[in-house]
Formats: structure tokens, sequence, C-alpha cells
């Protein structure tokens, strides 16, 4: 019988060893197709790690809008965008040293400070929402439509207002398109398009001046 | 067992990841705001584990809240790289100078 305990702990350093080399890739991968579909695969573990600590809502909420909405954007303007990929990597090595030691300098010292927490390891204990009686999502909706409310109403707003400041900025009138104004069209009115003119239906032949005869000197 | 400490490690990790990510990839805007999303990632993996462990709510509360403002923010993010490319033809952060900043 296998251990539930360290069944979890292979489970979390799987997941977490996708996650990171996902990240890698993101950052390093050549085309920017293949780095937004491993920055998916990124999204993903993370949320199967997530699972793990029992933030159930959380983790397929990542999914759904992380994966399914946000990360098939990024995918869109990728693709929409025609990119040089050579132009791209000329500053790659130059800065390449930088972004090393910045990168494992601040993880040495965040590992350092965590490395002096470790002694006071704290496990995981109970779940807090099986031991309120509820499921994570009822535990987290509880919060949110309560004590929550009024962050929750204004998350919305921030939300309107991206739609609206995404459509405003990528909208552009066209001069000189032909476009068709379907209320114009509908609201149009008869004497709007037909002129109706009064006219006899005949017009009298005028018969032209007979041109002087010149006369002929004898 | 896992404790908290080995969520906190991997949330360090990614997030210097990420921060190697913004040095590195200078001339490419796109892969610059995935490296804001995987930060984003990270900080909200902190949160997740410590709203567990500390069995609170108000971590994943915020988490959730977090999401919101990502999401509006890469697509806020992405219509101006869609304006500044019909714009300048490029995605290149040396080129896109014209601020003088």
């Amino acid at each position: 019988m296998i251990d539930t305990s360290l069944f979890q702990l292979v489970c979390f350093y799987a997941f977490a060893a996708v996650t990171v080399v996902a990240a890698l890739s993101v950052i390093t991968l050549r085309n920017s197709v293949h780095a937004v579909l491993a920055l998916v695969l990124t999204f993903f573990s993370t949320a199967c790690i997530w699972m793990l600590a029992e933030a159930e809502f959380l983790a397929i909420a990542l999914i759904v809008v992380y994966v399914g909405a946000v990360m098939v954007l990024f995918l869109f303007v990728v693709m929409m965008l025609d990119i040089d990929q050579e132009k791209i990597r000329e500053g790659f090595v130059k800065y390449l040293p930088v972004g090393l030691v910045v990168a494992v300098v601040m993880l040495v010292e965040m590992l350092g400070l965590i490395g002096v927490r470790v002694m006071h390891a704290q496990t995981m204990g109970e779940n807090p929402a099986t031991a309120a009686g509820m499921s994570n999502t009822a535990w987290l909706g509880m919060a949110l439509y309560s004590q929550y409310l009024l962050p929750f109403e204004i998350a919305a707003l921030i939300l309107t207002v991206g739609v609206i400041a995404a459509v405003a900025l990528t909208l552009r009138q066209r001069t000189g398109a032909r476009k068709q104004h379907a209320s114009e069209q509908v609201a149009v009115r008869a004497k709007d398009r037909v002129r109706i003119i009064k006219m006899a239906a005949e017009r009298p032949v005028e018969t032209p001046p007979a041109a002087p005869v010149q006369e002929s000197k004898p | 067992m896992i404790t908290l400490s080995h969520y906190i490690v991997l949330g360090a990790i990614l997030f210097c990841i990420s921060v190697a990510g913004l040095f590195i990839n200078r001339k490419n805007v796109i892969v610059l705001l995935m490296a804001i999303e995987l930060m984003l990632l990270a900080v909200n993996i902190n949160f997740v584990a410590f709203s567990r462990f500390s069995h609170d709510v108000a971590g994943q509360v915020f988490v959730f809240f977090i999401l919101t403002v990502a999401a509006a923010e890469s697509a806020i993010g992405l219509a101006i790289l869609v304006l500044l490319f019909r714009n300048r033809s490029t995605v290149n952060v040396a080129e896109i100078d014209s601020m003088k900043g």
C-alpha cells in the first residue's frame, strides 16, 4: 500500500518540475507561438499543483479563464502579427549574463529566507473548507458574496473597463471605405429616391426657321 | 508530506525565471507580457499556499481578484500591442522610444 502523503509529494515534485521546465521554455523559445503554448503548459501544471493544495475552484478557474480565454487571446495576437523571428533574437545573448545574474541572486536570497523558516515546517493540516462542512467552491463563495461583495463588484467594473478599452484602442475608422448604413436604408422614403415631374406627354415639334436663301446676283 | 516551503520555493523559482525573461527578451513585447503573466502566477501560487496552510479564505479570494485584474491587463496590453504593431510595424522594445524615456 502506497503512503498517501508520499504519493502527494511525488505528484507535487512532478508537477513542479513540469511547471519550471515549461516556464524556462516560455522565456527561451525562439518561436513566439511555441512560447505561448509553453505558457499554457505552465498554467495547466500550476492548476494541478493548486489541486494538490485543495483549491479546486481556483484551479479550474485558472484553466477555464486563463488557458481558455487569455492564452487563446495571446495566440490570436501572436499569429496575427507578422514578426521577424531573426531580428527578435539579436539581444538575447547580450542580455543573458545580466538576466542570469539577477535571477540567480534573487533566487538564492529568496531560498535563503525560506530556508530560515524551514525549521518550523508547517504541514497542511485539515482542509478548512471541509472543516467548515462545505466544498472549496462554497467556502470561497461564502466569503466572496458576503465579506468581499464590494471588491467583487469592483472586479466586474474593471473587466468592463478592460473590454471597452480594448475595443476603443483597436477600433479604427477607415477613410474612403464603403460601408452599409442599415438604419438609413430602412428609414428611406419613396420621395427621397423617386422624383416625379409633371410634364406634357409630347413636345410640340418646333420648325426650325428657314434659312434665308441667298440670292445670287446676276 | 508537502510543506508550506515547497510551495514558496516553487513560487520563488517561477518568479526568478520570469525576471530573467524580462531581462533577456528585450526585443519582443509579447514575451515581456508573458513574463509578467508568469510573475503573477508565481505570486498566486504563494497566495494559494498561504491560504491553505493558514486556513484563511482571504488568500484564495485575493487570487480570484488577481486573476480578474490580470485578464483585463493582458486584454488591454494586447490591444496596445496590436495598435503599436499597426503603427510602427515592430514589437521591438528598443525601437519604441519616441517618448524618449
